[in-house]
């Protein structure tokens, strides 16, 4: 036999090297189209433009809930008793401190936006339910109050506040 | 994988792992000990180039199937849009198209240089009927995965196929029905398909498993067809038969890549590209070139049961070869007389596959029989016949001896093999072009900026197609695979997004049900597509008078017509792949007033030169200075129809840029990658020649 190359890998010369070299890039770069096509493709992303959503049908004290990128968004009318309770806290003892004011648009204080998804594990937290007047979620107890803001069970955060605003007094724009 | 292998790794972990899964021994002796004979030429590395194959299809098929859709109403259109939407979905399924074709033409050159040498006789027997199980699952999968896209070729070359088990006596219909799930060809026959399509893959992996085992228990054949008898006649699979199963594959890859990038619908049919019909049958019915051998032998008995007799014969007759030629000597290089009628038996499967590709009429019929009978004699007379009267030349002593004497010998005859096999191939390859055998004059090859390598869409000429279609041919015809977005898309007619948009307000879109329970109309956003002009097929036919206009979204890729001999074949190099947009443009201008006499048209039809059979239901559609345009393009016929026809190649192809452009990137960089393997292969090789 005369077979030493295989033996002796200090043999391997400059055209060894790069021809694994190239072999290795070629083939991480044509990995790409395959993890690429698992993003969302271009009619899923068309159909998550903005949504407009009429909200002068809902009543004080009542709220709607929406679908915007397959995520539930409540639009909730909130009272003056759910207003106030909102702003009464001490923004420090919150395990996700933020103001009520800053959850809300200025001059629409009444309503709140939020993406009505726990950010314990995803499910749908229900609305006016719980100890403070907010959400309560079924699944493993997480506690939101009126402004979305977590105060009690599992979850980390407050729910997430959607990209939105007032196209007037009556219509939001979602996204 | 015969007997324990005594390899042992380095490291205590894997020592460790080793005692108690000696994986990693059994990996060392098949693929990097495993002593293959040093004599090898290139014909060998197809078994690498099909494994690789093989996992392609897997891949990309396992990656297709997260965007399909296993539905009679959804599958076309979940094809077209996994093309148009999903990153890189084009690429993807033109890899998993091309593949098939690939991985046939690789499985053909695998079966004929195992013909050729000889590798089917003792005792590598159970390994070539291994090898015609692979095959026979093969076509099985390919079969089902062209039914998938749902097409008019799919539906009914799923017809015609599924109906060969009813020439069964007594229990035909019954196998027919239960294979249908139905009383036709419908959603529950696509369905069973698509899942054993999934399926059928792994069990080729499985018997390719067994095939390689086989292989390495007999040891390899090679060209001299002797066995190895000492460590001089073999040297190490690794690196010797690895760098030179990986070269092959490089150069494998350009053919591959030159299908995917260049001529991805060379190889299909344009018929594919309309939707399943269950009322119409297209004019002729072919099925994918892999098969047209077998479909020509079918159709040259004249009896039903026995021309599906004849076709599975045909098949698996090669799992008797090792006992019909009993020839001592192997290889075809010692055997005169076995070497000649062997390339008269490539030439014979050629041209069979080539009349499987004609119409079954006249001369067609007739060359048919003489060459079925061509293909049989082959196996059951000849084959047997020269195993007793030849007198083989003598073969060397052993593989070395073969090596010492072939590096003074000339390679012209392999030069010469291979150079003949690739005409025969491209003759092959093309043959299907001559289905659609029509007496119509061909429609004017027009020059068209988007042909060729470097070809990009006229985006003025993309433009004014639209203002044709909307303001002409809306009026009949959708284009419903094509939303607003698209218009502003790369690639395409170069709108901002909000000219897409502002476009799209302008129409009335029907949506809902409100919260009242009512449809509503609402006007259009980008993400519509644009909206038919008739509600459903009977509306669109009783407006026309019983004609439906058809969707124009995929027209120019699913109209062609024949290019004939030779032109095909010159076709496959020089990218010709515009026959959609030719005929488009021509059926446009194809009016005339005053038809042939000889030609009869019915009322409510009217002539037109191009159109298959001339009596076509649509009306004169588009006449001069009819449509105006704003950038000083004249205002002719001829103008509108080359606008029209360029705007809906894009609309069939909107991702033709980036495909041309991703070809090229990858072209240079496999032609440079190959060229390094060359030499790679050559620098490991020195020293073992």
């Amino acid at each position: 036999m005369t077979t030493t190359t295989a033996d002796h890998p200090t043999r391997r010369d400059f055209l060894l090297v790069a021809t694994g070299a190239a072999a290795a890039v070629g083939g991480v770069a044509s990995l790409w189209p395959f993890v690429s096509q698992m993003n969302p493709d271009a009619a899923t992303i068309a159909a998550g433009a903005p949504i407009e959503v009429d909200i002068a049908p809902i009543a004080d004290g009542q709220d709607i809930k929406v679908f915007w990128r397959g995520k539930p968004i409540y639009i909730m009318h909130r009272t003056k008793k759910q207003i106030e309770e909102a702003r009464a806290v001490e923004v420090d003892t919150l395990r996700d401190p933020a103001t009520d004011e800053s959850r809300v648009k200025d001059g629409h204080d009444q309503w709140l936006v939020v993406i009505g998804i726990c950010t314990h594990l995803g499910c749908i937290p229900i609305a006016h339910q719980g100890e403070y007047d907010g959400f309560f979620c079924p699944c493993h107890g997480s506690q939101y109050d009126s402004s979305g803001r977590i105060r009690q069970g599992p979850a980390p955060a407050n729910l997430p506040v959607p990209p939105y605003q007032f196209v007037s007094d009556t219509k939001i724009q979602i996204g | 994988m015969s007997g324990p292998s005594d390899y042992k790794p380095s490291h205590p972990a894997l020592q460790w792992f080793e005692r108690r899964l000696p994986i990693l021994g059994l990996m060392h002796s098949s693929f990097v000990a495993y002593p293959t004979p040093r004599n090898l030429n290139y014909w060998w590395t197809f078994g690498a180039i099909l494994s690789f194959m093989l996992g392609m299809q897997i891949l990309t098929g396992v990656i297709l199937a997260m965007h399909y859709t296993p539905n009679a109403d959804l599958a076309f259109r979940s094809v077209e849009l996994l093309v148009r939407d999903v990153n890189y979905g084009w690429l993807l399924r033109n890899m998993h198209a091309a593949g098939a074709s690939m991985f046939f033409f690789a499985v053909y050159v695998h079966m004929f240089r195992g013909l050729y040498y000889g590798s089917y006789k003792e005792p590598r027997e159970v390994l070539w009927i291994l090898g015609v199980i692979i095959y026979l699952l093969m076509m099985a999968t390919g079969f089902m995965g062209y039914v998938l896209p749902w097409g008019q070729m799919s539906f009914w070359g799923a017809t015609v196929i599924t109906n060969l088990f009813s020439a069964v006596p007594y229990v035909g219909d019954s196998i027919v029905t239960l294979l249908w799930g139905g009383y036709s060809v419908g959603n529950p026959t696509l369905n069973r398909f698509f899942s054993l399509h999934y399926l059928l893959p792994f069990l080729i992996a499985g018997v390719v498993v067994l095939h390689v085992w086989a292989l390495h228990v007999a040891g390899q054949n090679n060209p001299a067809g002797v066995d190895a008898k000492s460590e001089k006649d073999t040297v190490p699979f690794t690196p010797y038969a690895t760098i030179k199963d990986m070269f092959g594959v490089s150069v494998f890859l350009l053919l591959y890549a030159w299908f995917i990038f260049y001529m991805p619908n060379y190889l299909g049919d344009a018929d594919n590209y309309i939707p399943a019909n269950p009322a119409q049958t297209p004019q002729h019915i072919v099925p994918e070139w892999y098969y047209l051998p077998f479909y020509a032998i079918l159709r040259s008995i004249p009896n039903k049961l026995a021309g599906v007799v004849a076709m599975f014969s045909a098949i698996l007759i090669l799992v008797f070869l090792p006992w019909l030629d009993t020839a001592r000597t192997r290889s075809s290089k010692y055997r005169p007389l076995a070497k000649q009628f062997f390339w008269l038996f490539v030439i014979v499967c050629i041209l069979l596959g080539y009349l499987g590709a004609q119409p079954p009429e006249g001369i067609y019929v007739i060359a048919g029989r003489i060459l079925t009978v061509c293909y049989f004699s082959y196996f059951l007379i000849i084959l047997p016949l020269l195993s007793v009267i030849e007198t083989p030349r003598p073969v060397p002593n052993s593989i070395a001896d073969d090596v010492l004497a072939k590096s003074h010998g000339r390679p012209v005859p392999m030069v010469s093999t291979a150079i003949a096999l690739c005409i025969a191939t491209a003759l092959f390859a093309g043959s299907t072009r001559d289905a659609r055998a029509e007496e119509v004059d061909t429609p004017p090859s027009l020059k068209w900026s988007f042909s060729g390598p470097f070809g990009t869409y006229d985006r003025a000429a993309l433009q004014r197609g639209l203002k044709v279609y909307k303001e002409v041919c809306a009026n009949c015809h959708s284009l419903s695979y094509v939303a607003f977005r698209n218009l502003a898309d790369p690639g395409g007619p170069g709108y901002s997004a909000a000219q897409a948009a502002a476009l799209a307000s302008t129409y009335k879109i029907k949506d809902g049900p409100n919260d009242q329970g009512e449809m509503f109309e609402r006007p259009g956003r980008p993400a519509d597509y644009f909206p038919s002009p008739f509600p459903n097929e009977q509306a669109a036919r009783v407006a026309n008078g019983g004609g439906l206009p058809p969707d124009l979204s995929l027209i120019d890729k699913a109209r062609s017509y024949e290019r004939g001999f030779p032109w095909f074949v010159f076709d496959l190099f020089s990218q010709f792949q515009e026959q959609g947009p030719n005929y488009v443009s021509a059926i446009l201008q194809g009016f005339e007033d005053s038809p042939p006499k000889d030609v009869p048209i019915p009322d409510g039809s009217y002539y037109n030169k191009y159109f298959p059979g001339h009596a076509i239901k649509m009306p004169k559609p588009l006449s001069d200075g009819q449509v105006t345009y704003d950038d000083g393009a004249p205002a002719t016929v001829a103008q509108y129809a080359k606008d029209v026809a360029t705007f809906l190649m894009w609309a069939a192809e909107p991702h033709m840029e980036a495909r041309k452009r991703l070809g090229f990137q990858v072209f240079v960089v496999l032609i440079i990658f190959a060229g390094m393997m060359y030499f790679t292969k050559k620098k490991v090789w020195a020293d073992a020649h």
